[in-house]
């Protein structure tokens, strides 16, 4: 019996490595305390095969906040403590122009990731990433021509813009580690997979600047860590 | 150790440490090979005053010139055989010096002999650390040029209107398309678009004066500005038809291209009935 029991807990191990070493989840919350700026409305009017797009006014994306003074599109990821991952994933990620707009407004992805860029647009565009760590490029994408495949080395947060468009503005997070997610509409963010460790935990958002939390994992368990920024009144 | 040794223990640390980078660079052109350690004093005498100490632009003439000097800290180069976001190679560099930038403070430094440009280049390239984890890139390369036709003009021509070149050189490519007004370069320094209908037989490029100069412009871009790279988007005979139509747009030069659009009756037919060239650019979208 006892040594049934010790086969199908080897058998356990063997299959899912995290029953042994633990897996463990960071989760919180990003919110911000005082009054964010105003955002201001775009005027795409010099741009009409864009401006018809749109039926309620568009505004610009620097602070996005959600009910209960939530904050969307903070990037949180781990920063110190996983434990160092070699290949990025084969997959890419997609970093649309539609509307004149960018979708999402911050892209994350991993250092050597495959990034496609497309253009959905009647208009052209240009994708020219103000990187400072890795390198400036500019490149042209008229409508109809095929995604652009680009990746990034180095990890930064690069600022992404477009020069026929001046309201258009993202970000790329490119990041070193996997263990990363950004703050949703309900202001949530999750970094599952943590085996045991001492981990610092970075929320990025883009004019209110970066904060970090130390947190540590046992085991299985899930750590609840909220980020709260103040917010910038202009 | 007493004040004066321990004094001339950090000078001394400080030289050889600044030294040692300076003393590995070297540029090469040609059968010219350039030293960044004689760059270094002609560089004192002749650019610190607008590039600065650092290299970074920032010298005492920087405030009053627009464009502002080039940022050698970057590593981002505007006039390059290479595609963009890759670093220029050595010929780049040493071209730019020698020829300077059109519209621009930098002037063509004919004051220098050849030796004295690719030290020059040598040095340049001691500001940033790029040019010892990279290399420069393949420079692009350019098919011969085909005869200059109407065919190739109007082909052009409708290149320009789908490559929305207008949006910021405007319909008569004079800079004053509606994307012109907001253009910011790298810096957030505003910045104009080319106009090519200024200047006449004397009028140049920014990075030179050839048809070829043209077509590597807009092949590789101009990084560092609002001008993208097409070579994703443009085929190399394509190209050189939009080389031939933008001559057309430089309407006071003598030229080729300006004979041809001349002898053809002046006037470039258009394909789709409502982007006539000289209609403003209004928003696109057919």
């Amino acid at each position: 019996m006892r040594t049934k029991q010790l086969f199908l807990v080897a058998i356990a191990l063997m299959v899912s490595p995290a029953l042994l070493f633990g897996a463990g989840t960071i989760s919180g919350k990003v919110t911000y305390t005082g009054t964010p700026a105003k955002q201001k409305t775009i005027d795409m009017s010099k741009e009409p095969t864009c401006a018809k797009q749109h039926t309620t006014p568009v505004t610009t994306e620097t602070v996005v906040t959600g009910p209960n003074n939530v904050l969307e599109n903070v990037v949180v990821y781990i920063s110190a403590g996983a434990p160092d991952e070699s290949s990025a994933p084969a997959q890419a990620v997609t970093f649309t122009q539609k509307g004149c707009q960018y979708i999402p407004h911050v892209l994350a992805m991993r250092t050597g990731q495959e990034l496609k860029v497309v253009n959905d647009d009647q208009t052209s565009h240009n994708i020219h990433p103000l990187a400072k760590v890795n390198r400036e490029w500019n490149k042209s994408q008229p409508p109809g021509t095929p995604p652009l495949s680009e990746k990034f080395d180095k990890e930064e947060f690069i600022p992404v813009k477009c020069n026929v468009h001046p309201w258009m503005h993202g970000y790329f997070a490119v990041l070193k580690t996997s263990h990363y997610s950004i703050s949703g509409d309900n202001g949530g963010f999750s970094l599952p997979n943590l085996p045991p460790g001492k981990y610092t935990v970075t929320a990025w958002q883009e004019d209110y600047g970066t904060q970090t939390q130390d947190v540590t994992i046992t085991g299985n368990e899930t750590k609840t860590v909220d980020f709260a920024f103040k917010a910038k009144p202009y | 150790m007493n004040e004066v040794s321990k004094r001339l223990f950090l000078s001394v640390a400080l030289i050889v440490s600044t030294a040692m980078p300076l003393m590995a660079q070297e540029a090469h052109v040609g059968n010219l090979t350039g030293h960044a350690a004689n760059g270094k004093k002609l560089y004192r005498r002749f650019c610190i005053g607008c590039h600065g100490p650092l290299g970074d632009g920032n010298g005492e003439n920087a405030p009053w010139i627009d464009p502002k000097p080039r940022d050698f800290t970057a590593a981002t180069f505007k006039c390059r055989s290479t595609p963009t976001g890759t670093l220029p190679t050595d010929q780049d560099l040493y071209n730019s010096v020698g020829r300077g930038f059109y519209n621009s403070n930098m002037p063509h430094w004919d004051a220098l002999t050849d030796q004295n440009r690719i030290d020059l280049v040598a040095f340049i390239k001691t500001f940033s650390p790029r040019w010892t984890t990279e290399k420069p890139g393949d420079p692009i390369t350019i098919p011969p040029e085909p005869a200059v036709t109407m065919q190739s003009i109007t082909h052009g021509a409708e290149l320009f209107q789908k490559m929305e070149c207008w949006k910021c050189h405007g319909q008569q490519g004079r800079g004053d398309g509606p994307s012109a007004p907001t253009l910011t370069d790298s810096k957030d320094q505003p910045i104009r678009p080319y106009n090519f209908a200024a200047g006449g037989d004397d009028s140049r490029f920014k990075c030179g004066v050839t048809n070829q100069d043209v077509y590597r412009i807009f092949m590789t871009g101009l990084d560092g500005t609002p001008m993208p790279s097409f070579a994703d988007v443009i085929q190399p005979n394509d190209a050189w038809d939009l080389v031939h139509f933008l001559r057309t747009l430089q309407t006071t030069r003598h030229s080729k291209e300006n004979e041809v659009l001349k002898a053809a009756g002046g006037k470039i037919p258009v394909k789709a009935p409502d982007a006539g060239s000289d209609n403003k650019g209004s928003g696109g979208g057919q």
